[in-house]
């Protein structure tokens, strides 16, 4: 095991525990960095739709990973994402500018709804946010002259310093302003947690009542949460605009909602590298699931395509595994995978068995 | 002039009336413990204080300001810190995570700067670190300053939460049973802190406690409560001497 020897609180506040978790997200970034020279354009078009899928990941995860408010609504974010940063360039202004304007925007619809439905939590918040997403969903259709209504609308391309950005004409471009702007959301995203702001969400999460009485405003904290929640929710759905090109109001269906509840959970609640974890299996699986029947098609000439409904099947039935069976999610599955080489051969089989919480009688909301 | 001021307060649920008509006076400095059977109404003149509660009648002053007008947010900020009878922590954080939102009311920055992590929020973190230690050297937590709380034991867990309330820096420190579930050696460490609170910290101290011998150890002045009214104030010897005190825990009820 790699034992850290401290000598300055900074040790703690950095970003990065010690040069060799520095190096690491160093090679990590250089290679997504290097992907378009490595990949064909099919897989680069996987990985930016991953990509994307990730933002969105880390935007639910701020809400339900870190403050532990359920939404449902998320596809609605998504949705405000798309059509406000497109009817912004559609109306001149550049990607730039349209962009943040974007996420800005759907924060602070976010914020705005999450005022009255912070005080509600579980079950009831859930659908707060699912009548939330309802009510968008009918905006869009009636919004014709924005959204383009049921027939939808085509996202402008993108061009910044006049070199194009377009998912089509230039994918490695396109690609890489994702990949950028997602690493700047998960810096952000990571010095929020190391901060203030951060430990409030915990806080919040983990107990209103200490919470408050250490001085946090709870309903305040919520808000910001949820604000900040959608607001990267929008800016992955402004992305999702410009990678579909074409798209009308199902691109953002409920199914995305839950799509993006998977994300978190699968991938581990309460981790940002569980966003990453979770869009990856979540657009990884019905690709792996499309190959093996293929393979299996070719080989001994199954041809289950004939069955439908079968891939949808196998994929509810791997999260519904991982709920189950995981409930940690892929990153915690990976941080006990480590700990156990590390600490090998000393791993004890109940090391991680969790531990019995002690009665609330007294919990007060 | 006193630090705490409480007078006549009352709070009825429905029909229960869990206070009725209680008045003490803490002095800066003082250890000051309220005593009493269960279900006497303790926890819930801590949970007024604390603003969880709307009284239904009666005054809160700390240090002239009222507290019945305030947010129960607010009452952090104005130097009260308190600890919960059944350990209200952050579960799923670590120990110095815990001890480090204990800081809140002492941040500066905003959520921006904070997203940038601009050098003021280093800053700022770094003071927050330095103060936490003092609390984690000062309750001997050093060993379990990484440890998630849902692993620790009770009476760890109990220690921590009496240091996230120092970590804030408070002026008026409130104790819900903290030696609750101690043993007697870790009871002891408790009053050791309680005496160091006041002498060396220069904190006021309110308190509850079943455990008779720590509050004849530490404290000043005890007031006695039974069915929500109060009993007896006094010396801790002259409160368990008096009549009344000695029949409610008795159980009589004499006295109700
Ligand atoms: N929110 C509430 N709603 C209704 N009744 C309550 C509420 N809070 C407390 N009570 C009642 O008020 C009375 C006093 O409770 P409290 O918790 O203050 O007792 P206590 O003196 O702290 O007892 P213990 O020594 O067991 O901790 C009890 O009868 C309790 O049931
Ligand atoms: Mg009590």
């Amino acid at each position: 095991m790699r034992v850290v020897f401290k000598t300055s609180y900074d040790r703690d506040i950095d970003l990065h525990k010690d040069g060799i978790h520095r190096a690491r997200i160093a090679v990590l970034l250089a290679v997504m960095a290097a992907l378009p020279f490595l990949v064909g354009t099919y897989y680069l078009a996987e990985a930016t739709n991953t990509l994307i899928w990730a933002l969105a990941g880390m935007g639910l995860m701020v809400a339900v990973g870190h403050t532990g408010q359920v939404s449902l609504g998320h596809a609605a974010f998504l949705a405000i994402g798309a059509y406000t940063d497109s009817a912004l360039m559609e109306a001149g202004l550049p990607f730039v500018v349209s962009f943040p304007l974007a996420g800005l925007a759907t924060g602070l619809f976010g914020a705005l709804i999450a005022v009255p439905a912070v005080r509600m939590s579980g079950i009831y918040l859930a659908i707060a946010t699912l009548a939330v997403f309802v009510i968008v969903e009918e905006m869009v259709i009636l919004l014709e002259p924005v959204t383009g209504g049921v027939g939808g609308i085509m996202a402008p391309s993108i061009s910044i310093l006049g070199i194009s950005f377009d998912r089509y004409g230039a994918l490695q471009n396109f690609y890489w302003l994702v990949l950028t702007i997602v690493a700047l959301v998960t810096w952000g995203y990571a010095n929020l947690m190391r901060s203030p702001t951060g430990r409030s969400f915990l806080a919040v999460r983990d107990s209103e009542v200490s919470a408050r009485a250490l001085g946090i405003n709870v309903t305040r904290t919520k808000a910001l949460a949820f604000g900040l929640s959608s607001g990267v929710t929008g800016l992955a759905g402004a992305l999702m605009g410009h990678y579909i090109g074409f798209f009308n109001y199902e691109l953002f269906s409920i199914f995305i909602s839950i799509n993006l509840l998977l994300v978190v959970t699968i991938g581990g609640l309460g981790f940002i590298p569980g966003a990453f974890l979770g869009a990856i299996l979540i657009t990884g699986v019905p690709q792996l699931i499309a190959i093996l029947r293929d393979g299996l098609n070719a080989s001994i000439g199954l041809d289950l395509s004939t069955i439908p409904g079968l891939d949808t099947m196998i994929f509810s039935l791997i999260l519904i595994g991982f709920i189950i069976f995981e409930p940690t999610g892929l990153y915690g599955r990976w941080l006990k995978i480590r700990a156990w080489v590390e600490l090998f051969p000393l791993a004890r089989r109940d090391m991680f068995r969790r531990q019995k919480s002690y009665l609330k009688t007294e919990r007060m909301k | 002039m006193s630090l705490l001021e409480v007078e006549d307060l009352a709070v009825h649920f429905g029909g229960v009336k869990a206070v009725d008509g209680v008045s003490f006076s803490v002095e800066p400095g003082e250890v000051f413990a309220i005593i009493g059977p269960n279900g006497a109404g303790k926890s819930t003149i801590f949970n007024l204080i604390s603003r969880i509660y709307d009284p239904t009648r009666g005054a809160i002053r700390f240090d002239g300001q009222d507290l019945t007008v305030l947010k129960s947010h607010d009452i952090a900020t104005l130097g009260i810190a308190r600890t919960f009878q059944n350990i209200e922590l952050f579960d799923h954080s670590t120990v110095l995570d815990n001890l480090l939102m204990g800081r809140h009311t002492h941040r500066t920055t905003n959520f921006v700067q904070d997203i940038l992590f601009l050098p003021r929020v280093r800053r700022e973190e770094r003071a927050h670190r330095h103060k936490v230690e003092e609390v984690i050297e000062f309750l001997e937590l050093e060993a379990y300053r990484e440890k998630m709380i849902a692993g620790l034991p009770y009476g760890v867990r109990k220690v921590v939460e009496i240091g996230r309330a120092l970590a804030l820096s408070p002026r008026l420190i409130l104790l819900d049973e903290p030696a609750s579930g101690l043993s007697v050696e870790e009871t002891q460490d408790v009053a050791f802190w309680i005496e160091d609170m006041r002498r060396d910290m220069g904190l006021t101290v309110l308190m509850v406690e079943h455990d008779m011998s720590l509050v004849t150890g530490v404290c000043d002045r005890v007031l006695a409560v039974a069915n929500g009214k109060p009993l007896a104030m006094g010396t801790p010897a002259e409160v368990q001497a008096h009549p009344d005190v000695q029949a409610a825990y008795l159980g009589t009820g004499a006295a109700a």
